[in-house]
């Protein structure tokens, strides 16, 4: 109990020279350093799903709100599922379901291909995490 | 020889209480950074600059020309001392050093009823990482890459400033300099 006294007293003696302009710079720096973390460390956050089917760019799609997409390949319909942040293929008439045992793609730059269907799911962000991808 | 005409060309220096002054803050801020440069430190960059406590107390007590003074002193005997001179450090703590002062340069002028030692402590530190990134940027690390460890320099430029605010304001109202004017 006296300990917490003591460090009360102890914590009152130091803020006596803190002023009212004393902590709005404090304020100010901490909430650079938030924004500053924020905004450089999110560089792997995906913002856009692109879609292609047979070599060609079939949609853009934006990761903001939930949808369901229908891609017709040469097998059949590849469907491509899209959340906030993330996508996946969620169905596909391949034989060997590599692209939907993949799972969520969350990092800009992963890409899930239905080679059999001819249908590709990548994402892209600001920063991606990888510079190029090859198989 | 008292039948000798004075040499014109001689130069004789004569210190004054000033200079005096000026070596002695010089000095104990040299002492803090060799210090300081003996602490084990996890990242490059990340150093609490206890040498700024002496800085802000002389801005404080004898104005910014003396100021300016002692934390460039400080920055080339510093890193004599070091072995650091004419390094890449050298050059990153100059540059930190002459952003800080011309900081300290306009902070020192708001109103000090509101802005005391802290909020110089603070901005000065963040003008220094601001200098040393620059430096770093331009000439070191050509590469936006150095701008990621800039939230870690940001909250240490926060904690060591605020730190070393309250420790310089302590150290004026020691001596006698009113922290309300």
């Amino acid at each position: 109990m006296t300990k917490r006294v003591a460090l009360r007293s102890w914590l009152a003696a130091w803020a006596v020279h803190l002023r009212v302009g004393d902590g709005l710079v404090l304020a100010a720096a901490l909430a650079f350093c938030v924004a500053s973390a924020l905004s450089l460390w999110q560089g792997g956050r995906p913002d856009k799903a692109i879609i292609k089917a047979g070599g060609k760019v079939f949609a853009e799609v934006d990761l903001a709100a939930p949808r369901m997409l229908d891609v017709p390949g040469p097998l059949g319909i590849t469907r491509i599922e899209i959340q906030p942040g993330r996508a996946r293929v969620a169905a596909d008439p391949g034989p060997r379901q590599y692209c939907v045992r993949q799972g969520w793609l969350v990092s800009a730059g992963a890409v899930a291909i239905c080679a059999p269907n001819q249908v590709s799911l990548a994402l892209s962000g600001r920063h991606a995490d990888y510079d190029s991808l090859n198989y | 020889m008292p039948t000798m005409t004075p040499s014109t060309t001689e130069i004789r220096i004569t210190p004054t209480a000033d200079d005096h002054r000026v070596a002695r803050h010089a000095a104990a801020a040299i002492v803090l950074t060799v210090a300081e440069a003996a602490i084990p430190l996890p990242l490059p960059g990340v150093k609490p600059g206890l040498a700024n406590i002496v800085i802000l107390v002389v801005l404080a007590r004898w104005g910014w020309r003396e100021a300016a003074w002692v934390a460039l002193l400080r920055v080339f005997v510093g890193s004599v001392v070091l072995g650091q001179f004419l390094a890449p450090g050298f050059f990153l703590s100059l540059a930190g050093s002459l952003a800080s002062l011309a900081v300290l340069g306009a902070a020192m002028h708001l109103p000090r009823r509101w802005f005391g030692p802290v909020s110089h402590s603070v901005l000065a530190a963040f003008a220094h990482i601001g200098g040393q990134l620059l430096v770093a940027r331009l000439w070191l690390v050509p590469h936006d890459g150095v701008f990621y460890l800039v939230p870690v320099f940001a909250l240490a430029a926060t904690l060591f400033g605020l730190v070393n605010g309250l420790v310089a304001a302590r150290l004026l109202e020691a001596e006698g300099v009113k922290p309300t004017p």
